[in-house]
């Protein structure tokens, strides 16, 4: 059943009722759902959740939807696997990742969209809309097919047809806009007013962003219902991020876990686009805007919205923030790969390469549980890899020539 | 007539300017500021402006060429 009493707002705390609004009519800060947590404390348990799917879904009544009919391709409930070999070259005992490359439509995002457009068809929308450069686009125009609801996606004009084909294959109505980032960004804010659409991260967003919390109970539970010691987080908007940490709290609350939550919540960004790091640095909360230039395309996120609820999650959890350099993205992605057989996008290299930063500085323990979230599948990026790896070997047919080869490329048949 | 709501951020040489004021001089605008932060180096408005939509957009085009960023209240809406 659903434990939802109330859209709040996160500045001044006015409190509206369950509608597809995301502002605060008084001061415009943005709305987050709350629960009635004693009721939920009283209803949820451990029994409940494991006799659930083996998805997401498994959580329903901690989501904020009703009792009808989700719209569910099956996100979620992806492995937390030991990391041994990475353990290992790094010197954790316990370190995990938390594999999301494997969702329907290869990325974290599924589980917030399957949350966004459940929401809009049981607020009566027929269309669900999106802006987005990648896996947003491929979540949203999956989970629209799937609902049988009208899908409009905007991306950028310039946008690689490659990073396209998986949206465009749920056949979606795809919107190219001429125009810079920025006015594609200010268009889509003026469309979600115009027009009777649930733009998921726009309109839907508080139900939307509710969907991380999935990524935070399945960790602990995975984890035999304990929260990890560290969480290193790709971060883009901050949204996930906060949402990891909320879900965290939340089985601590209802009384679900084994140990108090004394998670160091970790933000990892791409030095070219790391507004919420370059904050943290500087000891503000103020997010000053930056123009991303880096090859981690689906964390640049110049002007973050959930930015300040990241800084303030970080103080809270005795955190902490790391850019890193995009070669290091590049060496994260082949070090995962070639330890772990993950094959993550460059988000996934961002996150190892700032758990790399965290164990140069010995802030991490060896005896840690730590979890590193990898949030999306190295296929859609393979460019931003592919003139890092090793030359393949060209042979002619023959046992001789495969053999002067491997000669010449100093290895040894085994 | 139209509403829209953003959020401006201002450059320092900006802090002192009343770039505010100005807009509802220059433009048949009316500017209502729901939220801020302005600290000496920089400062940030999160505001309704409320008129024809021309006037609108004139007013904030005029606002961009004076270097003030200007967003929508949600931040950044195209995701990755």
């Amino acid at each position: 059943m659903s434990y939802t009493k109330a859209l709040r707002c996160r500045e001044c705390g006015r409190e509206y009722s369950l509608e597809p609004i995301h502002v605060c009519e008084f001061c415009f800060g943005p709305l987050e759902v709350v629960y009635d947590y004693a009721a939920m404390a009283g209803g949820v348990t451990r029994e409940n959740i494991i006799l659930g799917p083996y998805s997401m879904w498994r959580y329903r009544d901690l989501l904020p939807v009703g009792e009808g009919e989700v719209v569910d391709i099956n996100a979620g409930f992806t492995p937390l696997i030991p990391a041994n070999n990475l353990g290992r070259t790094l010197g954790l005992k316990n370190l995990y990742l938390k594999n999301d490359c494997v969702n329907p439509s290869y990325s974290f995002k599924d589980r917030v969209v399957s949350v966004a457009a459940t929401k809009a068809r049981e607020f009566g929308f027929k269309t669900l809309a999106c802006a987005s450069t990648g896996n947003l686009a491929c979540a949203v125009a999956a989970h629209g097919a799937k609902a049988g609801l009208e899908t409009y996606v905007f991306i950028p004009a310039d946008l690689e047809q490659g990073k396209i084909v998986g949206a465009a294959i749920y056949g979606p109505t795809l919107v190219a806009v001429e125009g810079s980032y920025d006015e594609v960004n200010r268009l889509c804010s003026e469309l979600a007013d115009r027009y009777p659409w649930a733009f998921v991260n726009i309109n839907i967003r508080p139900y939307y962003a509710e969907g991380s919390k999935t990524l935070g109970y399945e960790v602990a539970e995975q984890l035999g219902w304990r929260a990890p010691d560290w969480a290193i987080v790709p971060v883009a908007s901050g949204s996930m991020f906060t949402k990891i940490y909320k879900g965290f709290k939340e089985l601590e609350h209802i009384g679900l876990l084994n140990n108090g939550v004394d998670t160091h919540m970790v933000v990892a960004q791409a030095r070219g686009c790391s507004p919420i790091v370059n904050a943290f640095e500087q000891e503000t909360l103020n997010i000053r805007p930056v123009k991303p230039h880096t090859i981690a395309k689906s964390l640049a996120i110049g002007n973050p919205a959930d930015g300040y609820y990241a800084l303030k999650t970080i103080r809270e959890s005795h955190g902490a923030a790391v850019a890193v350099m995009d070669p290091e993205v590049v060496e994260g992605m082949k070090l995962l790969a070639e330890t772990e057989g993950i094959f993550a996008e460059t988000a996934g290299g961002v996150a190892i390469a700032a758990l790399k930063h965290l164990v140069a500085a010995d802030a991490i323990g060896a005896e840690d549980v730590t979890v590193v979230y990898v949030t999306g599948s190295g296929l859609k990026t393979q460019e931003a890899v592919a003139d890092a790896l090793g030359p393949r070997l060209v042979i002619k047919p023959t046992v001789h020539s495969f053999e002067e080869a491997v000669k010449e490329a100093g290895k040894v048949v085994p | 007539m139209a509403k829209r709501r953003m959020k401006f951020t201002f450059p320092p040489e900006l802090i002192t300017r009343p770039v505010i004021y100005e807009i509802a001089q220059r433009f048949q605008v009316v500017t209502n500021i729901r939220r801020a932060d302005v600290a000496e180096e920089r400062g940030w408005v999160v505001l309704e402006l409320d008129g024809a939509a021309e006037d609108i957009e004139r007013a904030v085009e005029w606002v961009m060429t004076l270097n003030v960023r200007v967003d929508p209240i949600e931040g950044d809406v195209v995701e990755g």
